[in-house]
């Protein structure tokens, strides 16, 4: 479904990412470790089309890197970055109307976001900005939900949270699984990581390394002090 | 609340002084240039320092169509919008290709483009002295737009149409995405909205409310000069809607109504009305700094569009 091969990017003349190599399967809940700085963020970017790159990225079949920006999410590529970026000034029900808008789904898919985050149901007519950081978090995702897109890219979705919204967080991905959405996710616990991954790639100095299955990791915990330092 | 905004302009055409009356014509029309303004800074964030242009491209196109063509007023109104949306077109496909302050220069340098060719053209446009339009011209069906009364019926016509126009465009889906374009650019491009698109569409109906300003500055009083070419206005649309309240649809004609008194009144005293003028704008923005209408809505009534 996602089928990155020897991917350069980078900011300016700046370039972070060499020689990645990646590919993302159906249903996949494919995890990227790595350090801080290791590239993991910009691999996202890059994806999107965010960044200055070169190579090859397929998505079924089409490729990517040829596109301008804003067809990539028409696609069906989903994403949510660190730190959420809501439309702050903007009310929770506008910021799902927009990002229905671009899928024309309408009604039933924003019935159903509401019915995956209730939460927001009952913040409707509130400010985005004035939400907790949960709130946010689950706001940022439903309107990258409500694109219905069969891959998901996720930037740390857990940062700062309570374990309880932790919790609801890993269920969804998980639900998504269930209905053939890939998820691409950059986190740093990996406990967690462990606990809801298909398999991990890990990431060092802008290259690619290993990409093997959770339980095989599970095998080589080697491998976690290597690339992150655990 | 929109509909009863005008309901109350056009009683207020019946009690007001003459003076007044006249003046608030003048308002109505120049507060339509700031609802048009309003939808490229308030709504989309995108702050142009040239809308002078787009409203003397209404104002020549109307007024050099009646002139030199000896078109009707029916036909030269109509044309005069279409220059200021065609020159919006124009000037925005090359001005889109920056930001920030970068957007606010090549704005700048294409207005004082446009005033110059205005002054260069003397022959027609006969520079800052101007030309008028004689009064018999000015009329549309049995309507004599130079009567006083005529007049601001017109004008609060205009507005009532632009405010109407603007609030449908700023709950629409459209509406919405150049509010996003405004919180964050590259946030709406990753929802896959292209926003140079939108940016776009914002400047043409901004520039197209700017003409038909101008347009019906025109036809209304009659007088058409360089001097609204001139940086001065597009100073002014700014002025208004930042006392008015950025992103509000009756901000622009409440800071146009207060600008315009503002001035009226401190030039009646002193010659330095400048100075005070820019004190009390100060002032105002340091006690309400998103304007009267944008810090009503944030305190008290969070309902208004």
């Amino acid at each position: 479904m996602l089928d990155i091969r020897d991917l350069e990017a980078g900011y300016g003349s700046v370039t972070v990412l060499r020689g990645v190599a990646l590919d993302v399967q159906p249903g996949e809940i494919h995890c990227l470790l790595g350090r801080n700085g290791a590239g993991k963020t910009t691999l996202l970017k890059a994806i999107m089309g965010h960044v200055r790159r070169q190579g090859s990225i397929l998505h079924d079949g089409a490729e990517l890197t040829s596109l301008p920006p804003h067809e990539v999410p028409r696609r069906g590529i989903g994403y949510v970055p660190q730190g959420r970026r809501l439309f702050a000034e903007l009310t929770v029900a506008e910021n799902l109307e927009i990002g229905l808008m671009t899928r024309r789904s309408g009604r039933e898919v924003r019935e159903r976001m509401l019915a995956l985050f209730p939460r927001l149901g009952e913040r409707l007519r509130q400010r985005a900005g004035t939400l907790s950081g949960g709130e946010q978090q689950m706001l940022a995702m439903a309107r990258a939900l409500a694109l219905e897109p069969t891959l998901l890219l996720l930037d740390e979705p857990t940062e700062g949270l309570q374990p309880s919204m932790i919790q609801l967080i890993r269920d969804v991905v998980t639900d998504l699984r269930q209905t053939h959405v890939a998820t691409l996710l950059v986190e740093q616990r990996v406990e967690a990581v462990l606990r809801v991954a298909d398999r991990v790639t890990f990431i060092e100095n802008g290259h690619t390394r290993e990409t093997l299955t959770a339980d095989e990791l599970r095998g080589r915990p080697e491998l976690l002090d290597r690339y992150v330092g655990v | 609340m929109h509909g009863g905004v005008i309901a109350a302009l056009v009683v207020l055409g019946f009690v007001l002084p003459e003076y007044h009356h006249g003046a608030m014509a003048r308002i109505l029309v120049l507060a339509v240039f700031a609802l048009g303004y309003n939808v490229l800074f308030g709504y989309t964030g995108l702050l142009s320092l040239g809308h002078a242009m787009f409203f003397a491209a209404g104002l020549y196109g109307t007024g050099l169509a009646m002139q030199q063509l000896g078109w009707s007023a029916a036909a030269a109104l109509p044309f005069g919008i279409a220059c200021g949306a065609a020159l919006g077109l124009v000037v925005g496909v090359l001005a889109l290709r920056t930001i920030g302050v970068g957007f606010m220069i090549v704005t700048l340098m294409f207005a004082q483009a446009g005033y110059l060719t205005s002054l260069y053209f003397t022959e027609y446009t006969r520079g800052d002295e101007g030309f008028t339009i004689p009064q018999a011209a000015r009329a549309i069906g049995g309507l004599d737009l130079s009567n006083a009364d005529t007049r601001y019926l017109v004008a609060v016509a205009l507005f009532g149409v632009a405010m109407l126009l603007k609030l449908w465009l700023v709950r629409s889906p459209a509406g919405r995405v150049m509010v996003a374009i405004r919180e964050n650019e590259e946030r709406t491009r990753m929802l896959g909205f292209d926003p140079f698109r939108y940016k776009l569409m914002a400047l043409v109906v901004s520039a197209a409310f700017a003409g038909a300003a101008g347009a019906a500055y025109g036809v209304l009083f009659g007088y058409v000069g360089a001097t609204f070419a001139s940086i001065q206005y597009s100073i002014l649309p700014l002025l208004y809607v930042l006392l008015g309240g950025a992103g509000t649809v009756i901000g622009p004609l409440i800071g146009t109504v207060l600008m315009f008194y503002l001035v009226d009144f401190t030039s009646s005293l002193t010659s330095a009305y400048n100075l005070v003028v820019g004190v009390a704008l100060v002032a105002l923005i340091l006690v309400a700094r998103k304007g009267i209408l944008g810090t009503i809505r944030d305190k008290w009534a969070r309902w208004i569009p």
